[in-house]
């Protein structure tokens, strides 16, 4: 009985809530109850059909059995909190020894990084903002031009046995090598150290997405391609209307774990390449011996990531079809 | 007899790891222009390996089919499959799943407004107007068949070819379903999918659909057993067959095949 009449209770929490901000008359009529902002709890033995364990005189005042239905959210939100705090907790406790600044310390230094992100005072000094913005561009570019050759090849991998099997050795060797070591072969062949750069985030970042994609395709329900061959369609409506939007969803967890190779990289890249980037900005901080700029950084990086990252989930979510 | 799709001689060997596995032998099988026929057998016996033959999806090893004039080499628009689970595409709706199907085959000959026209009258057929925008996880799994059947008939194919088509239903739905189907068939009598080819193992709805229920034996080497001519007068309903002494007759020929002369041993 006890678990029935938390769930009617649960949502009349949640009404409540919604009609406090927009009242509506009609819904109003049907629910009276939930017009009027009275906490669940308090409601609760005013619903005798919900309930019938309620009507009994003594529990109408005050049930002391019905627990407080705790909404998920904000244990959720608890968790986090205490998870973070105990972080901050155990920082404080290292920084005692002396090496590390405190919390508080870096902190200070954040809101004066961050006060004022956009200044330039020559080509080695410039505010994190622009660092951040060049870090992206680097990103943007690299990925781009990753996703742009990579998807389409995936499709291909996908689609053919042959081309996948020929694919196979190469992709197998060349995957698992560390991203940086590809940077001598970029700067060779460019000369430059920012083509460069993007060069690493482009062979780095191409591969989750070519193999996602390949399997998304392979992954397609025969259903799906009796259906295509009974309709005997044109090679672009059997890409248009049934490998696209089924593989969709592999090429966008593709996508996502690209992106995070990417910004990964990025910051190593910049250390060794140079010139304006979050990754240079740890270095160069490194060299000034400015710490808690370092740490500001690793904060940084780890904020955009998850953003990138967010960004993602959120766009792949509108693009699933079940 | 008008020949429509004559199958003859047909085998089927796959070949298999542990060597060539004969599925289907020495099928001989003859279709009358807008006849109902109904294969039956048991699980394995090769009944949709032989729809398949009949769809194009696999090609047969011996003999050759002819559909109306001409040898069946591989699947194309003038057969209108229905599969078992439906095969809706999840990402488009009822109507566009059934336009895809219109725009295959008319896209040469009429105008997009014609096309969509044609496409809404297929769900319209299956009673399903209600429906045309919803996405096939919307709707129930007896709709999502109907969106199947309407997007066979809307091709206007020489023949309807159903595997299984109502096996995943519960059976109310089912029966609703095949009074459903005798209803578009007798609709569109003269019209497309008036010659049907229907895999089922369900005895009721072979007798309650067909003209002909085509029984066949186990497999491997399956073949037909024996053909049985249903010749209850249509329209036929349901309810009052229940008692129809022919019907009981032909329900129990059927039976007998099945569990007697077929029977299963490791069922």
């Amino acid at each position: 009985m006890n678990a029935v009449s938390l769930k009617p209770a649960l949502d009349m929490h949640a009404e409540a809530g919604s009609e406090n901000s927009a009242p509506k008359a009609g819904s109003a009529s049907s629910a009276p109850e939930a017009a009027t902002p009275v906490a669940a709890n308090e409601l609760l033995p005013e619903k005798p059909p919900l309930a019938p364990v309620m009507r009994e005189p003594a529990a109408a005042e005050k049930p002391l059995y019905v627990r407080t239905p705790v909404p998920d959210w904000l244990i959720r939100a608890i968790a986090m909190a205490l998870g973070l705090a105990l972080f901050v907790a155990f920082w404080s406790i290292l920084a005692k020894g002396g090496r590390l600044p405190t919390p508080l310390e870096t902190w200070r230094s954040a809101v004066q990084v961050f006060g004022d992100p956009f200044y330039r005072k020559g080509p080695n000094d410039q505010g994190i903002g622009w660092n951040v913005l060049a870090s992206l561009g680097r990103v943007g570019i690299g990925f781009g031009m990753a996703a742009l050759i990579g998807i389409p090849l995936g499709f291909a991998l996908g689609r053919f046995r042959f081309l996948s099997d020929m694919a196979a050795p190469v992709i197998s060797l060349l995957r698992p090598v560390s991203p940086l070591a590809w940077l001598p072969i970029g700067l060779l062949v460019f000369k430059a150290a920012n083509p460069a750069a993007i060069y690493v985030i482009f062979i780095s970042s191409i591969w989750p997405m070519i193999i996602n994609t390949a399997v998304g395709v392979r992954q397609i329900p025969q259903d799906y391609m009796n259906v295509a061959k009974v309709l005997k369609l044109s090679e672009w409506k059997v890409f248009s209307k049934i490998l696209f939007p089924a593989t969709l969803p592999y090429m966008m967890t593709g996508v996502r774990l690209s992106i995070g190779v990417a910004w990964l990289v990025i910051v190593a890249a910049e250390m060794l390449t140079g010139g304006v980037g979050i990754g240079f900005w740890v270095w160069d901080e490194w060299n000034n011996l400015n710490v808690p700029h370092i740490i500001i950084a690793i904060f940084t990086v780890g904020i955009v990531g998850l953003a990138l990252e967010q960004l993602l989930i959120l766009a792949a979510r509108r693009f699933s079809y079940e | 007899m008008n020949k429509y799709l004559s199958i003859d001689d047909v085998g089927m060997v796959f070949e298999t790891k542990k060597g060539p596995f004969t599925a289907l032998k020495d099928i001989n099988l003859e279709i009358k222009e807008g006849e109902f026929v109904s294969l039956i057998g048991h699980s394995g016996c090769g009944k949709s390996t032989l729809l398949n033959l009949v769809t194009g999806l696999l090609k047969p090893t011996a003999g050759a089919m002819i559909l109306a004039g001409r040898e069946i080499s591989g699947p194309g628009p003038d057969r209108g499959v229905v599969f078992q689970n439906h095969s809706l595409l999840p990402w488009l709706t009822c109507l566009e799943n059934v336009y895809l199907a219109v725009e295959r085959v008319f896209a040469a000959k009429e105008s997009k407004a014609d096309m969509k026209r044609r496409a809404e009258e297929a769900l319209k057929l299956v009673h399903l107007e209600h429906a045309l925008h919803k996405y096939p996880h919307e709707i129930s799994g007896g709709m999502k068949q109907r969106v199947g059947i309407a997007r066979a008939l809307s091709m206007e194919p020489k023949v309807l070819l159903m595997d299984e088509p109502f096996g995943a239903l519960d059976a109310l739905t089912r029966a609703h379903l095949q009074d459903e189907l005798t209803r578009i068939v007798a609709a569109t009598d003269g019209g497309p999918g008036r010659t049907v080819i229907m895999v089922t193992h369900d005895v009721d709805e072979a007798v309650l659909l067909s003209d002909r229920v085509v029984m066949m034996t186990n497999g491997p080497a399956a073949t037909i057993g024996e053909i049985l001519h249903v010749d209850l007068p249509r329209p036929r309903d349901r309810l009052a067959l229940a008692h129809h002494p022919r019907y009981m007759e032909l329900r129990a020929a059927v039976l007998q095949f099945l569990y007697q002369k077929q029977m299963k041993v490791a069922a």
